[in-house]
């Protein structure tokens, strides 16, 4: 569904990947774990076309996006809730959901808004709240409802449990599933929460400074001798 | 009492004027952060505009001068937010990416550019009109002087008032609206969720450029002269209430307007005509000092 290849992507002079390889199957969650400065949200960033890759191809559905602008590389069915959530402060709960289906059908708008207030009520009672307000859990939800709100059929999340109470992590991460399984959206996620994201991946990449440097199955990599040592030790 | 009703009416006359060009000041600052200095030139484009049109449609016979208007209007609307939309396209956009400055510098020369075409195609020579709407209220009678209302300002105001309800309406609650707004807030999570970003901007010059196509018409019937300078003046009383109202808030620059106008008014009709310019420079400057977000300026702290 989405296959990138030897993308390049740089912020000035800085590389901050270079040459990354990766596949997406339809239907599939895939993790995207790494230390910090990586280049993970930058090659999610980059998928969307901003910043643009240098180098590189990125296909998604069988079509070339790697120089498509990103309202319309968007268009074809791809959402991103982004790092740092980026929520619009001075619009309410339900204007960023509206937001959220900029690109899509009107005809589904009322029920799609229902289905994102089942996943999480909490939205459901803030929604005339002005989003800067919420707290960081509730914006966390109100950044995955949005992307949710275009129908997409590939969700990119970065790194979506980020300063999350562990109650709430869970939920979210429950409600990644069931986003997956019942909606049939193709997940690709980018996470700090090695564990807990390798646990629900189908499978797995591992960055380092801008490079991946392993992949496969979540089971294998939370097997994998170098991803206890580096990701996952002390934490669980 | 009279007296200073009479420059209260002229003073929101005026007011309502300044604050229709001050609204696209603040939309284009609140969208990419730049002052587009041409706007004034764009206002005076819609006073021209308004002068030939008004000119053709009488030497066609339109004698009905109602019909007269809002045929002068759409016109007016159409030329100037093409000029708009063109300024953006050409001037701005390509130096989108660039330093902060460029724009800044290219938005002078096109206000330079844009007064010394129109100066090259209608000469330097001002443009009279004669009276279109006459007539008017004499609201009260005292002491010999008279309190008038004419029936030109209470077409300004009405106007004003229609636009400014409409322009609300547009803002709050459409999609158009509300993607200004997103874009506003964060240009590229708006692009994310698939804003055409791009469309976006240039609606918005466009927006502005039909406001001050209105503003241009009023100060036409208004003053019955325009000359290609006018642009200059009143743009910088306009950014002025942009700034007075608070950069980026659509309410503050009607606000900012009607005082810019009521300062003005009341400055010249009871100090000097002379030195009400100066006033309303010296307020942008003791703004800039004591208030510089404006007086319905958002604060620039959000919990994020
Ligand atoms: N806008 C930017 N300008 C310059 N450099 C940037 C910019 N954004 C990211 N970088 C650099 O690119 C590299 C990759 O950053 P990126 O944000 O993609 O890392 P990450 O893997 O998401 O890290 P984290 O886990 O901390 O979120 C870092 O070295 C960072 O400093
Ligand atoms: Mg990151």
């Amino acid at each position: 569904m989405l296959s990138i290849a030897g993308v390049h992507t740089f912020y000035g002079k800085i590389e901050a990947l270079k040459g990354v390889d990766l596949e997406v199957g339809a239907g599939e969650i895939v993790a995207l774990i790494g230390a910090n400065g990586a280049g993970k949200s930058t090659l999610l960033m980059t998928i969307c076309g901003r910043p643009r890759a240098a180098r590189g191809r990125i296909v998604f559905d069988g079509r070339d996006i790697t120089r498509m602008e990103t309202f319309q590389i968007v268009r074809l069915g791809l959402a991103q809730s982004p790092e740092g959530r980026r929520i619009f402060p001075r619009m309410t709960v339900l204007e960023n959901l509206q937001m959220g289906a900029t690109t899509a059908d009107e005809r589904y708008y009322a029920d799609d808004l229902e289905r994102v207030f089942a996943l999480f009520p909490i939205l459901k009672q803030r929604q005339s709240q002005r989003g800067g307000t919420l707290s960081g859990g509730e914006q966390q939800m109100l950044a995955i409802g949005r992307a949710l709100m275009s129908r997409p059929r590939l969700l990119l999340l970065d790194e979506p449990s980020l300063g999350l109470a562990p109650l709430v992590v869970k939920q979210i991460f429950e409600v990644i599933r069931e986003i997956n399984e019942q909606q049939k959206v193709t997940v690709f996620l980018v996470e700090q929460n090695a564990f807990h994201a390798l646990r629900l991946a189908h499978r797995g990449y591992v960055m380092q400074t801008g490079r991946v440097t392993l992949s496969g199955s979540g089971r294998e990599l939370l097997a994998n001798k170098e991803v206890r040592a580096a990701y996952l030790e002390g934490g669980h | 009492m009279a007296y200073f009703l009479q420059q209260l009416i002229n003073g929101l006359t005026l007011g309502s004027i300044y604050g229709l060009i001050a609204i696209g000041y603040t939309m284009v600052y609140g969208i990419i952060g730049m002052i587009n200095f041409a706007h004034g030139e764009i206002y005076m484009i819609g006073a021209f505009v308004t002068i030939i049109s008004l000119l053709v449609l009488a030497s066609a016979g339109v004698t009905s001068i109602p019909v007269a208007l809002v045929l002068t209007l759409i016109v007016t609307m159409f030329f100037t937010s093409a000029y708009g939309w063109t300024v953006e396209r050409i001037a701005y956009r390509p130096l989108r990416a660039s330093h902060k400055l460029a724009p800044l510098i290219s938005a002078i020369g096109m206000s330079i550019f844009l007064q010394n075409y129109v100066q090259l195609l209608q000469g330097a020579r001002g443009k009279p009109l004669p009276p279109i709407v006459t007539g008017g209220f004499t609201l009260m009678d005292s002491g010999g002087f008279s309190v008038h209302l004419s029936y030109l300002q209470l077409f300004i105001f009405l106007l004003t008032v229609a636009l400014m309800a409409g322009f609300s309406t547009l803002i709050a609650s459409t999609p158009l609206g509300r993607a200004q707004r997103a874009c506003e807030q964060d240009l590229g999570m708006a692009a994310l969720l698939g804003v055409d970003v791009d469309r976006t901007i240039s609606l918005t010059f466009v927006m502005g450029a039909a406001l001050a196509a209105v503003a241009g018409l009023m100060v036409t019937l208004y003053w019955g002269v325009v000359d290609f300078f006018i642009g200059f003046l009143a743009g910088v009383k306009a950014f002025t209430a942009a700034v007075l109202g608070g950069v980026g808030s659509l309410p503050g620059a009607m606000l900012g307007g009607l005082l810019i106008g009521l300062i003005e008014a009341f400055w010249s009709g009871y100090f000097s005509v002379q030195y009400k310019d100066v006033s309303v420079f010296a307020i942008l400057v003791l703004v800039l000092i004591f208030r510089p977000t404006g007086l319905l300026g958002k604060p620039e702290v959000e919990k994020v």
